[in-house]
């Protein structure tokens, strides 16, 4: 125990040294990629230590734009599995140096940590039974609804709850699989969650046809890559590449090969196209916070 | 780091007319209560399989046996997931049953398990001739086991007891997963809503040690009271 004691100062000292990424990348030729597990299309594991998706294709792309800017020859990038409750610090103590995942840019998380410029703008909805006739949030007085605990949407349903007054009890299924499971099977009418993990769960289904996404946009997340704060200049570096992989067209394709096409290890189609907000935040790319995202009343 | 412990979060309100504290505190109860319940269901449903597995019928050997295997070797997740998926979807009607009944008949009936293992193995170390100088002295079986074996056998186990009870208020944690608002959703739930996990861990990290160490405390006192000398660990 006392040995373990002694390691507590370096992890406090890990912290002071957050600035300066570029420095430590091109020093040591070695770059930390926060990664998830099963966050989507955007960011997840194929198994034996290989990760793919979305926000990983376009952090290898900038991540080789950065290579070639420092002028260094190798640049090993290093994958390390994080989870939505040790992201931030893992961040700010310097183990990884850039999350490239599922995480929402919020006012919150901006006092700890800084985002690249917004790359995926995700619609909370909700998912239904195509049988059940439901088409709008305001029809669920007195129903459930299913949402996933350790997500922003419990929190959504629960404003939305205090802002309309209409009256709806909530279940939460550990995992988002299970939550689907809790509507499947009937016990809750709706699921409320991120867009594309509703198409996900809904590819995934035995019967697709089963399920309907449907009713008003509750929330909208801007989904972005993170970085430490109080470093201008890794986040230039980012920024300016992730706008180069826009200004060339990159961006949509990498939209279309993770959203729209088969991808790995099911071969199964997410099939979401470009959403308006996301269009917007290509066409003006920026690091606006969820709060200044509004949805429509 | 300035960003580190901003304990004022607990002050902030969740969106829904609440503090995080008022939430901490309600979910705190919540885990209370499922280990309470369960405790109450594993001691009387295990203290029942314990004693027979050490009667001589085979019928009974049988049910106390395979109730103690079945519930001690199936991980408590899956048995979580059993109650709350599989069997409604068998027995449409028990959908209606608050998840609350559903995780504290699945908490009790998995400690039930290992509580009958515990009586069992207290009634086993007692020798052989104090329930047989019971029924020599004209005693029916189970006066002998009312006023002889069960009394000496509870003592010797106060200890393992205690463990599972403070064990309980551990595993009750997975009644997240049936939508209990539970102290585990809360340091979920809340770590994703602020951002401050350290700070929520924390809190709820403490409230369990606090939980358990309560138990802990009020079966040593137990213990104390309930010392007879001259019996196994009664001596002093």
């Amino acid at each position: 125990m006392k040995k373990l004691l002694i390691f507590i100062p370096f992890l406090i000292l890990n912290c002071a040294q957050a600035d300066q990424t570029l420095k430590k990348i091109k020093d040591n030729g070695i770059v930390v990629m926060g990664v998830r597990e099963s966050s989507g299309a955007l960011s997840y594991t194929l198994g034996n230590g290989k990760y793919v998706g979305y926000h990983i294709d376009i952090c290898n792309k900038v991540l080789a734009g950065i290579q070639k800017q420092l002028g260094i020859k190798k640049l090993e990038i290093k994958y390390l599995p994080v989870t939505s409750q040790n992201r931030i610090p893992l961040i700010q103590n310097g183990t990884i140096d850039i999350e490239c995942g599922s995480t929402t840019n919020n006012l919150s998380r901006q006092k700890d940590v800084a985002f690249a410029v917004t790359t995926f703008v995700e619609e909370v909805r909700m998912a239904v039974l195509a049988k059940s006739g439901i088409s709008s949030i305001s029809q669920l007085g007195g129903k459930t609804i299913a949402t996933t605990t350790g997500t922003t949407s419990v929190q959504t349903l629960r404003k939305h709850e205090r802002a309309t007054g209409i009256n709806f009890k909530e279940i939460y299924g550990k995992d988002h699989s299970d939550s689907f499971l809790l509507l499947e099977s009937g016990r809750a009418d709706a699921f409320v969650m991120d867009g594309t993990i509703l198409s996900g769960n809904i590819a995934r289904a035995k019967n697709p046809s089963d399920f309907k996404i449907v009713g008003e946009v509750l929330s909208i997340e801007p989904i972005a890559i993170m970085l430490r704060k109080d470093d201008p200049d890794f986040k230039k570096a980012v920024d300016e590449n992730i706008k180069g992989i826009i200004k060339s067209g990159e961006i949509a394709k990498l939209w279309n090969k993770w959203f729209m096409q088969p991808i790995p290890p099911t071969n199964i189609k997410v099939g979401i196209p470009v959403n308006e907000n996301t269009k917007l935040a290509w066409a003006n790319p920026n690091d606006k916070p969820m709060e200044e995202y509004t949805t429509k009343k | 780091m300035s960003s580190f412990f901003q304990w004022k979060i607990f002050l902030q309100d969740t969106g829904g007319g609440q503090t995080y504290l008022q939430w901490l505190i309600s979910a705190w109860g919540w885990t209370l209560a499922v280990s309470f319940c369960s405790w109450a269901i594993a001691i009387i449903v295990g203290v029942f399989i314990g004693i027979i597995r050490t009667l001589p019928n085979k019928f009974l050997l049988f049910i106390g046996n395979t109730w103690t295997e079945v519930f001690r070797n199936i991980p408590l997740i899956i048995q979580i997931f059993i109650w709350y998926h599989v069997i409604p979807s068998i027995f449409l009607s028990l959908r209606q049953v608050p998840p609350f009944i559903l995780v504290v008949i699945a908490l009790g009936f998995f400690t039930s398990a290992r509580i009958s293992e515990l009586v069992k193995a207290g009634m086993e170390s007692l020798s052989k001739g104090q329930l047989q100088a019971g029924l020599a002295l004209g005693l029916t079986r189970s006066q002998t086991y009312r006023y002889i074996l069960l009394p000496l056998a509870f003592r010797i186990i106060i200890p393992p007891l205690t463990s599972e009870s403070m064990n309980i208020i551990k595993n009750s944690s997975v009644a997240f997963a049936v939508s209990i608002s539970e102290l585990t959703m809360f340091a979920l739930q809340a770590g994703e809503e602020t951002s401050r996990n350290i700070e929520i861990f924390f809190a709820t990290t403490f409230l369990y040690f606090v939980s358990a160490f309560a138990v802990n405390r009020l079966a040593l006192y137990i213990e104390n009271r309930l010392k007879l000398p001259g019996a196994i660990g009664g001596a002093r």
